[in-house]
């Protein structure tokens, strides 16, 4: 319900209000063509942009900070965000068109999660990946990937790094249906897979001996959610830029509804990143309009309170 | 039933094995303990049952079929090990965490079955943690929480139940009970196989202990044949002396006081 009337306030709210009834005339094809227009082609792919990726960075946020047993862990800690910013901003340099840079950014994402995970396998015992080295190496390739933006943007001219800036503060404001449509579907089957693999999940919670006396190939496992969750994290990124926060605080709202289970924690987090991304969306639209605020700037300006109200509580 | 065959191991190949050459048994219908100083190989070998440590040499057999050999869920649906350490990041309610040892059971999409709930509740009544059931695992005492841990692994099943260092935390009334809980799994046919630095209290409720000292075994056999004075004083150099507890009728170690 809450996430219903988000997007429908997502829809009808923006530089020029719409009524509900236009809204629904909108839908249902018997609005006035500019109303048509404003709805079907220009917002409604943004709400559903917007909540795709809240789904996709709650869900894989959820899945690292279970696997990596560490309630900070978030998608953009594991070097996702360096790898898919350095793809983008070299697409921008290379005067790639705009249209590509999402294919880039997955790569650079690609390749930062590759490379951190083959450095945790190689330093783990007998070929296991270990979890401590798999954080460090994505925090450490992060970092590299933010050196190599510094070194690539240091020769530019200024319309190129306002670009980059903007790119890497997030934003839904281009969204198309075909952006949806190929989002859409990769968000689906991530977090059909996630699913299926939530009661491994739970059962690493418990650490990796426990998990392994439970029947669990503790590495692969590992390996999996790992590569799942920053796909998908990486897949947003292609879509929207970086938008942080988004899967560092989710989970904790959905735990402090109470949820402990896997699959229930991934369904909270997948309507509760929606709702924050599509809520976080119309505020910034709507807040010194005509002008935009950056996407990822709301997400953090309404994340971090309630990240620190929950640090306050932790015991 | 769990019978280590010349174990030796090692975390890299260049070093010294942290285990060498260990064998040992733990049948069913009765307790096997392992005991040693801090760092004499007693948990590796509990790890390497889960095969989370390399073997250099040997192998573990279960029922006669090398554990590696064994599919993982299967390996857990017949034999439950309690951890030295587990996690405790985020926690859950009791019977939500005991449910966990469901978890070799189930298929990975299958949802709790009704034969889950019966076996968590008579996991919970054999380890005395029914009255916690509804509390959360972060909220419980050291002492709650390892019998939890006991409930979870009896929720697994199976027919062997490793402990490692299960009595951590725990004062005198609930050591016993998770003793005299091992001795009647033992006694319902059950392997059990206890690392402990309980010398005493293993010395009463084992039918066999193996004692490690540096990775190697030094004693095995009978309480009354490891559990000697010039043995225990070497392998853990303090002055102590062993005498035979009247009133248990065990052998009982007490430690003196190093004279300077």
């Amino acid at each position: 319900m809450a996430l219903a009337a988000t997007c429908v306030l997502g829809v009808a709210l923006g530089t020029v209000h719409l009524s509900l009834a236009q809204v629904f005339s909108a839908l249902t094809n018997s609005a006035t063509a500019s109303v048509y227009s404003i709805v079907v082609t220009l917002r409604l792919p943004r709400v559903v942009l917007a909540a795709l990726v809240g789904i996709a960075l709650g869900t894989s946020g959820a899945t690292l900070q279970a696997t990596l047993r560490n309630p900070l862990a978030e998608p953009y800690l594991l070097g996702v965000s360096g790898g898919a910013a350095v793809g983008a901003v070299a697409a921008m340099m290379l005067g790639v068109s705009s249209a590509f840079w999402p294919v880039l950014a997955f790569t650079g994402a690609a390749v930062a999660v590759v490379l951190a995970i083959g450095v945790a396998r190689g330093a783990g015992e007998s070929g296991h990946t270990d979890v401590r080295v798999l954080l460090m190496a994505g925090v450490v390739v992060g970092a590299f990937a933010n050196a190599l933006i510094m070194i690539l943007l240091a020769n530019v001219p200024a319309n190129t790094i306002r670009g980059a800036l903007w790119w890497m503060m997030g934003s839904v404001a281009d969204a198309t249906w075909y952006t949806v449509a190929w989002l859409g579907v990769y968000v689906a089957l991530g977090v059909a897979y996630l699913l299926i693999y939530a009661p491994e999940i739970d059962v690493l919670t418990l650490g990796e001996d426990s998990a392994a006396g439970l029947g669990v190939d503790v590495s692969r496992a590992t390996r999996r959610a790992f590569l799942a969750s920053a796909m998908l994290a990486a897949a947003t990124v292609a879509a929207a830029g970086l938008i942080g926060f988004v899967g560092l605080v989710v989970p904790h709202m959905a735990r402090a509804f109470g949820l402990s289970r896997q699959r229930a924690i991934l369904a909270g987090c997948a309507i509760i990143g929606a709702i924050l991304v599509v809520a976080s969306d119309l505020l910034a639209r709507i807040v010194i309009p005509p002008s935009e605020l950056p996407l990822g700037a709301v997400t953090a300006v309404l994340g971090v309170p309630f990240f620190l109200i929950q640090l306050r509580r932790m015991r | 039933m769990i019978r280590y065959e010349n174990v030796t191991i090692a975390y890299d190949t260049s070093l010294a094995p942290v285990v060498n050459d260990v064998s040992l048994e733990a049948a069913r219908g009765s307790i096997t303990a392992i005991v040693g100083p801090n760092g004499s190989g007693k948990s590796t070998l509990v790890r390497a049952l889960l095969g989370r440590v390399p073997l250099v040499r040997g192998r573990i057999l279960i029922d006669g079929t090398d554990a590696a050999a064994i599919p993982r869920k299967e390996l857990a649906r017949r034999c439950a090990v309690v951890t030295q350490r587990e996690d405790t990041t985020f926690s859950r309610v009791v019977a939500e965490y005991i449910a966990l040892g469901r978890f070799p059971q189930q298929g990975s999409w299958s949802a709790p079955a009704s034969g889950d709930a019966e076996a968590v509740a008579i996991a919970a009544r054999r380890a005395g943690v029914e009255n916690l059931l509804g509390r959360v695992t972060g909220e419980l005492s050291g002492g709650e929480w390892q019998r939890v841990r006991v409930a979870r692994a009896l929720a697994q099943g199976g027919e062997a139940l490793v402990l490692d260092e299960p009595t951590s935390f725990l004062d005198v009334g609930h050591e016993m009970q998770v003793f005299e809980l091992a001795s009647s799994l033992a006694q319902s046919g059950a392997a059990v196989l206890i690392v402990s630095h309980q010398l005493n209290l293993v010395a009463r409720f084992a039918t066999s202990m193996v004692m490690l000292h540096c990775g190697a075994v030094v004693a095995t056999g009978a309480p009354e044949t490891v559990m000697r004075g010039e043995l225990l004083e070497r392998v853990y150099d303090w002055p102590l002396v062993v005498t035979r507890d009247p009133a248990v009728n065990a052998p009982m170690l007490v430690p003196l006081r190093r004279t300077t």
